[in-house]
């Protein structure tokens, strides 16, 4: 398929694969920030590729992994409702909650709903004009322009019966904060291209200067990837600390700036827990004064309640590239797919999930083989 | 065990342990939740050897004769998509898990649940359209049933197809048969119903419309028999697509499977599609194709029958057969590197970004 397969050509994954190898004198720790670029490096197996002393963390960007507790038990009062048509990407439906995740609302009578865009929440709150309609905002920069227009659309159309429960992230800050943690091993980073055809690149120079990091603005195919990883092996062994775009083909320097304007209109930054991770100073987005009528959380008069995750979940460490996921004692034992303690277990971008899908069952299956040789 | 897993729990734990005291729609959506269902629910209460034997149909005797017995249940949205309708998939679905298990599909029963208020010209219409794909099939239906449920309790009509074969070879065409070695052919591209219907239910439009694969390929199983091809195994690759249809034989046999992405056609509207969403397609559902499990020495027969058959142009070799007891299978991806295919627990999910 075209401008796929170009990205997934073997051959010149392994060409690219050995360049790193060739230039790489000693050991570098380098963080993807984007869970779907851990999606990828696990799926098509890259850091197989790649030689031992390149150490990949997987970073804080999947929405899904990121969303507080307290703001999924908000979405799950939310959807219990009567009269609620709750309306969400797919994949925040099996994220568990305190006590239960959407997917059981739906099974229990809730109407819960899978969209593909915050646009078709505003159509179906345009067809059920008696019912009240929100849509469960998450996500970073890359899924803000599309809310703030869904927003922008109900308010220019007077509709009175739609709302956002948001909870959207920003990255640069997540980052800023990984980079000020006395345990970071991070010494360079891949940037999500997404969120950088978004938002440009120039934010991302203060943070590459005042640490002293290379920032590699970098897509999601496997070849991506790999040449992310070089252009940042090569400023780390070269002593640069630069922005590099390795993604040109979609991200400009001062990125989408209609989509911009139009996230600054309707929504303001905010303080924002990253579940896992802590409070985050002016790390996320929240409505405008302007647009406040169409916030959730006020029209349904949520009160915050704080909840605990589980004891023995270390998606925090996981999520900050301190601890890798079969670091984790229930890694695979109580925590699976099926029984997830934490989020980085549910979504495909958590990398816990990421891990258990593609790695864990290798193991085993070694495992047994080598077993099974024994035997023989 | 997961009522022991939760006692452990304290109040505060995030597992979503809650919602397993009610069936939930990923319980219906081919990966493992619904493998549990079976395993824990299904099989200790029924228990039968054929049930057991997890294959798409049973082979029962009968008078001295082996019959494949099997019965699907159709609840498709939207009743008419690109490429077929609700009873088209009924007839030729059920026609299909016959032909999985080698039989001559003969007959076919149809039971009909209607919402109240469907339209009389829409049941005539699929009433129409199965007894075309029966003719195409080469079945009779022969009995059936009507039912129908008051307004909001059905979604339009839901069809139950179960049908009955006859076994005129001497293979057991089953998982257990699987040999280390054998090789694995896909009769063609995969994950076309599955986008298919995802594209009209969510009005999603592509360049071209995706037409779903439905149809019977009794026929051409029919010729891979008669032209003596020592089948061990067969699946036709609906809900969970050829990635859960993998797993569940590698499970049940307990034998390894190795396979090569790049031999894995895939149509381009169906990829874009994928792309666009974030799915898989090997878990994509297919109505029209299957996968084939037969000794090496078979396969190039077996693959050439194939591709001169309507139904099975773009078939291919997919992998093997390993040895190991693992009961795992390991594809190897397009730039090189090996990964495991699981069994997802439910549908796939489209992802946030």
């Amino acid at each position: 398929m075209k401008f796929i397969d170009e990205y997934r050509d073997g051959e010149a994954a392994r060409r690219l694969a050995g360049e790193i190898r060739r230039i790489t004198s000693r050991q570098w720790s380098i963080m993807e920030v984007c869970g779907g670029q851990t999606h990828s490096i696990v799926k098509f197996g890259i850091d197989q590729l790649l030689p031992h002393h390149i150490n990949l963390i997987h970073g804080p960007g999947c929405p899904v992994c990121v969303t507080p507790l307290e703001t999924i038990d908000k979405a799950i009062e939310i959807a219990s409702r009567q009269n609620v048509i709750f309306c969400s990407f797919g994949d925040m439906l099996r994220v568990p909650g305190t006590s239960q995740d959407l997917f059981s609302v739906k099974a229990k009578g809730g109407d819960v709903r899978i969209v593909y865009s915050p646009l078709d929440a505003v159509k179906i709150a345009k067809e059920n004009p008696g019912k009240e309609v929100v849509f469960f905002a998450v996500g970073f920069e890359t899924t803000a322009p599309a809310n703030a227009a869904a927003v922008f659309q109900a308010s220019q159309e007077g509709l009175k019966n739609f709302s956002l429960l948001v909870s959207h992230a920003l990255v640069p800050p997540a980052m800023e904060a990984i980079l000020s943690s006395p345990n970071s091993r991070v010494q360079g980073f891949l940037a999500a291209g997404h969120v950088c055809a978004v938002m440009g690149y120039a934010e991302y120079e203060p943070i590459a200067q005042k640490h002293k990091v290379p920032i590699v603005v970098t897509g999601f195919e496997p070849l991506d990837i790999l040449e992310g990883i070089y252009m940042c092996v090569k400023q780390l062994e070269e002593g640069r600390a630069e922005v590099e775009n390795q993604y040109a083909r979609a991200v400009r320097r001062g990125g989408n700036r209609h989509a911009q304007e139009l996230m600054r209109r309707v929504f303001c930054i905010v303080h924002r827990k990253w579940r896992g991770v802590g409070s985050i100073p002016a790390s996320g987005l929240g409505l405008a004064e302007e647009y406040s009528a169409y916030d959730a959380e006020k029209r349904f008069g949520l009160a915050s309640k704080s909840a605990e995750e589980h004891p023995e979940c270390i998606s925090g460490l996981v999520l900050q590239g301190i601890r890798k996921p079969f670091e984790c004692p229930q890694f695979g034992k109580r925590c699976t797919p099926e029984t997830p303690l934490g989020a980085t277990m549910v979504s495909s971008e958590g990398a816990c999930a990421a891990y258990f899908r593609y790695r864990f069952m290798k193991q085993k299956a070694e495992a047994a083989e080598s077993l099974d040789g024994k035997r023989g | 065990m997961m009522e022991e897993e939760r006692k452990g729990f304290p109040s505060a734990c995030p597992a979503p342990s809650a919602g397993r005291e009610h069936i939930l729609l990923a319980h219906g959506g081919g990966g493992r939740l619904m493998s549990s269902l079976v395993e824990k629910l299904f099989l200790p209460v029924f228990g039968s050897r054929q049930l057991g034997a997890r294959h798409d149909g049973a082979v029962v005797e009968a008078g001295g004769r082996l019959l494949a017995f099997t019965t699907d249940s159709y609840v498709v949205r939207p009743l008419f998509f690109p490429g077929g309708d609700i009873g088209k998939l009924a007839v030729n679905g059920t026609a299909n898990d016959l032909a999985m298990c080698g039989a001559k599909p003969l007959y076919i029963s149809a039971a009909f649940i209607l919402e109240e208020g469907l339209p009389i010209e829409t049941l005539s219409k699929v009433v129409s359209s199965m007894q075309e794909a029966a003719s195409a099939a080469g079945v009779s239906i022969v009995t059936g049933d009507t039912k129908v449920v008051d307004k909001g309790k059905g979604d339009g009509m839901f069809v139950n197809t179960a049908g009955i074969g006859v076994i005129e070879h001497a293979l057991s065409i089953e998982p257990a048969s699987i040999q280390p070695g054998d090789a694995i052919l896909l009769s063609g591209d995969i994950g076309r119903h599955g986008t298919a219907i995802m594209a009209v239910r969510e009005g999603l439009q592509f360049e071209s419309t995706i037409e779903s694969d439905c149809a019977c390929v009794a026929g051409l199983v029919g010729e891979l028999l008669e032209a003596g091809v020592e089948i061990h195994c067969m699946r036709d690759l609906t809900r969970g697509g050829l990635g859960c249809a993998l797993v569940e034989i590698a499970e049940t046999a307990k034998r390894g499977i190795k396979i090569e992405e790049a031999s894995i056609p895939v149509a381009e509207e169906v990829r874009g599609a994928c792309e666009m969403l974030g799915l898989d397609a090997i878990y994509v559902a297919n109505e029209g194709r299957f996968i084939a499990f037969v000794p090496e020495k078979d396969s190039a027969k077996a693959l050439d029958i194939m591709r001169a058959h309507p139904l099975g142009r773009s078939a291919s070799k997919i992998g093997k057969v390993a040895e190991g007891s693992a009961g795992l299978v390991t594809l190897k991806s397009a730039v090189g590197t090996s990964r495991i295919i699981d069994m997802p627990s439910g549908e796939q999910l489209p992802r946030i970004c």
